[in-house]
């Protein structure tokens, strides 16, 4: 696919300029607005948008805006292509929240890949390092006032004190492209898609066994799993497992009816997050790609809390054991102990999200773990 | 009621906040603290004191009480 092409059964942010000017609003209006359309945050973590806009403009002060499209996901590629199609829609969501919390700096926080096509735009650019976890919002935080794209500590929490001292806001870029059409056609335009609980579309990137890797897809929440996977090409054949939510997420069966919701995913631990969607086919080991996943995000730690820093190695080494058959009594207890034991222990999220990929792939693959156990592989063996 | 902070970029695994804190501290794998039961770091007042104890001793400055429900 041509990354930046947005493919929608849904069009709403793809469809390019045209929408007219944005409505005078105030910010007390556009908060509202918000809170009646039911936007969460679309950069994972699902968080509802205008209770982050009323918290940082009830600390009173001079805040600043972070555009977020640092999207170091490896296997997302949503905010590249709404760069490309839609960069105007952004930098109107950008205008409307700096208006809600009382900003008077903004910046657009994207990888250095971007900058040329954004220049043009009014908005100052920053460089996002091209790493896992530099879209942390306390990574953006420290990357736009020229430190290191690292988190920090959370006992204050940047909507408090961020930027400078600043109270600070940090959006993910399809997020406020949002809130720049609800801005023209209202909280009800925004609902009529998605579900009731889980209100408007999302973008989503489908990648590994469809025919269109790579592709980008808008959809309401609550999308059958199969009919995203079809506007990626449809799969290159039988699935065994599919990857919701990044490498941060849950694996889900590959069942075409299951609606890509939080609320249909709870069951398996997994959640649409930043909506990145991965088809593992029938012939790979689910163990062999969580393993490689882990591998990845062990590689990925910021380096600078302890029970991460030891503790994700550890966890991939031993998911690894477990995935290429070096077996050991109390193997799956080991890889179940070190997810519990860095759940909780860093700075950011990094350890959990990966400790929850782990015990997802442990419950997700339970038959290829026995069979591992007993010195088999099911996917070598074509069962 | 309190519970204990850990700023995780800052402790590097000294261990003297498990040794003043038994009760409510052990050390993992690598000798960084951990909760003794399930990742609960509120603290008892009869541990107030000894907990105000590892705050002002911990070499990295690693600690601190909050309120127990932020």
């Amino acid at each position: 696919m041509t990354t930046s092409s947005v493919v929608a059964s849904e069009s709403r942010l793809s469809s390019g300029s045209g929408h007219g000017p944005l409505p005078a609003l105030t910010g007390a209006e556009i908060i509202a607005m918000a809170r009646d359309a039911g936007i969460t945050g679309r950069g994972g973590a699902g968080f509802p948008v205008w209770r982050k806009l009323a918290a940082v403009a009830a600390a009173g002060r001079p805040a600043v805006v972070i555009a977020n499209a640092a999207e170091g996901e490896p296997a997302s590629g949503k905010d590249k292509a709404l760069l490309t199609a839609a960069p105007d829609l952004i930098v109107d969501g950008l205008e409307l929240v700096a208006r809600a919390v009382g900003a008077r700096t903004t910046y657009l926080y994207a990888p250095a890949g971007a900058h040329s096509s954004l220049r043009s735009l009014p908005v100052e650019l920053r460089t996002a390092p091209d790493a896992f976890v530099s879209g942390e919002e306390s990574a953006a935080v420290a990357a736009v006032t020229g430190r290191d794209a690292v988190p920090a500590d959370k006992r204050i929490r940047i909507t408090e004190s961020g930027a400078g001292g600043a109270p600070t806001l940090v959006q993910n870029v399809e997020t406020l492209a949002h809130l720049a059409l609800i801005a023209r056609y209202g909280p009800g335009w925004f609902r009529a898609a998605g579900t009731a609980d889980e209100p408007g579309t999302f973008l989503a990137t489908i990648s590994g066994a469809v025919r269109r890797p790579g592709a980008v897809v808008e959809a309401g929440y609550g999308v059958r799993l199969g009919d995203l996977i079809a506007a990626a090409g449809g799969p290159t054949g039988r699935l065994r497992a599919v990857l919701v939510g990044g490498y941060h997420g849950g694996w889900v069966p590959a069942d075409p009816d299951l609606p890509v919701s939080r609320a249909a995913m709870a069951r398996y631990g997994a959640s649409p997050g930043a909506g990145v969607v991965v088809a593992l086919p029938a012939g790979s080991c689910g163990l062999v790609e969580s393993a490689r996943i882990a591998s990845y995000l062990a590689g990925a730690v910021a380096g600078q809390c302890g029970p991460c820093v030891n503790g994700l190695p550890r966890m991939a080494q031993t998911l690894s054991d477990l995935a290429l058959r070096r077996v050991r009594p109390g193997l799956p207890a080991e890889v179940d102990r070190l997810a519990r034991l860095v759940t909780g222990r860093g700075a950011c999220r990094h350890p959990d999200g990966t400790a929850r990929l782990v015990l997802s792939a442990m419950r997700a693959f339970d038959t290829d773990v026995a069979a591992h156990l007993s010195g088999h592989c099911l996917a070598e063996e074509g069962r | 009621m309190n519970r204990l902070h850990i700023d995780w970029t800052a402790c590097d695994g000294r261990g003297l906040c498990t040794e003043l804190l038994p009760e409510l501290l052990v050390e993992d794998d690598w000798g960084y603290p951990a909760a003794r039961t399930g990742g609960d770091l509120t603290v008892p007042v009869a541990l107030a004191g000894e907990a105000r104890e590892a705050v002002s001793r911990c070499p990295a400055l690693a600690l601190r009480l909050v309120r127990a429900e932020g």
